[in-house]
């Protein structure tokens, strides 16, 4: 399901149940689970890694200065 | 009435180990404590006034009798009302009907086993689920720095209690920082341990495996001394760790993490930065991968795990839940399952991203929040002329390590031009919360002091 055919479902269910208030929260997570979707190639996602087949990005890059390992 | 009032545990546990001080003193004067301030503040939801007194009048007579115990034995603590005292209710701070429990949560049973002295249930932002104390069904919860002010959340009457004396030691829980963002408000020290470290049976759930239960107390030294009795019930000095003596190696998540800060948050923590290094410490910066999805993560947890464990209440209480709390139950509820597993995914490798940029250093360090105590009430802050919501923006820097399961300690840096304290945040490797308590001695020694100190 499209992030936009969730929402339309998801707010005219709350619309029914009265819950108008509900309706900008779930605009804001519709937003939230688009970034998420968008992100499954950063995360690894297993079926578009073996697509890509490309390698993931370091986790984590020491910019300035040396840890005690001598790592910049 | 106890005619010594000791600043910290440490203090309290020295006097009464040396038969100085009484716990039934020390117990009055914090019982008076909650009697002249309570009903301004709304720090608790029950006082425990008969079991206290009774707590109280055992610890002395063992400890004249010369079993002593360690040093939490005879001291006054609370217990977040999330948690259960056996024959207390377990409120939530919700109109939604409570449990009343006949067992003690494994964690108030390793308190007691330490000798700790329960004085009551504090409140909290209704089932954990918010960060302001606005939210609950026993009165809005203040910052007594500034009463107009959140004092942070969800463990807010925790770290109000302690600023006020009504307490040396609380517990809290922690979902998002509900104990280290009160802690920081407050202008005390709060402990979320290693992921697992502490049970969280007997706690009502927020979030199933983003929970953790741990200490707030005015000090390093004193949240040290809490968390080993919550841990197992033996909370000897001895077993505090020394300062770490040698120089430390710590590492500052720059992009993301210092994107979003009031100008007090930065220029406090540039202080405590520059601190460290004038005492020979070594900080390097940092970039954690992913951290722009923090958020997106963490929402799609939170919001179905405490969907999942609201829905019987919510099927019959709906109408008995605060509005906000609701509403964030109902959103739960619609996230689809598909979402739920991509953010459990994506948590697999933020949690490799942490300990990637903790590889070689001992802890990072970061501001444990990104502004001051807001205003009561307040929906967004101005930041930088740019507004941002309150809720998103206290849980921004401490979220993270929820799902990552490292334990994070919230250390107080001093105050703001407002008058509100500000906090730096150190966080350890998984499974060494030990190791970053003794980094945090050495940190707490450099940075500024709590407001208690400072007044």
């Amino acid at each position: 399901m499209t992030v936009a055919d969730w929402l339309a479902r998801v707010t005219a269910d709350a619309d029914s149940r009265g819950l108008t208030g509900l309706v900008p929260l779930l605009q804001a997570l519709a937003r939230s689970t688009e970034a998420l979707r968008a992100a499954d190639a950063e995360f690894g996602h297993p079926a578009v890694e073996a697509a890509e087949n490309g390698a993931a990005e370091p986790d984590a890059e020491h910019t300035e200065g040396a840890d005690r390992n001598g790592r910049h | 009435m106890a005619a010594i009032r000791p600043a910290s545990v440490v203090d309290a546990a020295r006097l009464i180990q040396a038969k100085e001080l009484s716990p039934v003193d020390l117990t009055e004067a914090c019982l008076a404590r909650i009697r002249a301030r309570n009903d301004e503040l709304r720090a608790f939801i029950t006082v425990t006034d008969d079991g206290a007194r009774a707590d109280a009048a055992r610890a002395q007579k063992e400890i004249g009798a010369g079993n002593y115990r360690g040093a939490l034995h005879g001291i006054p603590v609370s217990v977040k009302d999330l948690v259960d005292v056996a024959g207390t209710p377990t409120t939530s701070a919700s109109r939604v009907p409570g449990r009343r429990p006949l067992h003690d949560a494994p964690v108030v049973g390793m308190l007691r086993r330490a000798g700790a002295v329960v004085v009551g249930k504090t409140n909290l932002h209704e089932f954990a689920f918010g960060t302001t104390g606005d939210e609950t069904a026993f009165g809005v919860i203040r910052n007594p720095v500034d009463p107009s002010r959140s004092a942070g959340g969800s463990s807010s009457g925790a770290a109000v209690a302690l600023v006020e004396g009504m307490c040396y030691g609380s517990v809290g829980t922690d979902t998002g920082g509900s104990s280290r963002i009160p802690a920081a408000a407050c202008g005390v020290t709060g402990l979320k341990p290693t992921s697992g470290e502490i049970s969280t049976d007997g706690v009502v759930a927020l979030s199933a495996t983003l929970d953790h239960v741990g200490p707030l107390a005015g000090s390093v030294t004193d949240t040290a001394l809490l968390y080993y009795a919550m841990l197992d019930g033996d909370a000897r000095l001895d077993r505090v760790p020394q300062p770490a003596l040698d120089p430390l190696w710590l590492a500052a998540p720059g992009p993301y993490f210092c994107d979003v800060l009031d100008s007090d948050v930065r220029r406090l923590f540039g202080a405590a930065r520059a601190g460290l290094a004038r005492a020979g410490h070594a900080i390097s910066d940092v970039a954690i991968a992913h951290a722009d999805r923090i958020a997106d993560v963490y929402l799609h947890i939170v919001l179905p795990e405490a969907a999942w464990y609201h829905a019987p209440m919510v099927t019959d209480h709906a109408d008995q839940y605060s509005p906000g709390v609701r509403l964030r139950l109902e959103m739960g509820a619609y996230v689809l399952a598909e979402d739920y597993l991509r953010a459990m995914h994506a948590r697999i490798a933020l949690r490799r991203a942490v300990d990637r940029a903790l590889e070689g250093v001992d802890a990072l360090i970061l501001p444990a929040m990104a502004i001051g105590a807001p205003p009561l009430g307040a929906a967004s802050v101005e930041i930088d002329g740019r507004e941002e919501p309150v809720r998103a923006v206290m849980l921004r820097l401490t979220q993270l390590f929820n799902i990552t399961g490292h334990p994070a300690i919230a250390i107080p840096c001093g105050r703001g031009a407002d008058g509100l304290p500000r906090a730096v945040q150190l966080v350890g490797h998984r499974g060494s919360t030990e190791r970053l308590i003794q980094v945090a001695l050495a940190v707490e020694r450099t940075v500024a002091g709590s407001p208690r100190e400072q007044a």
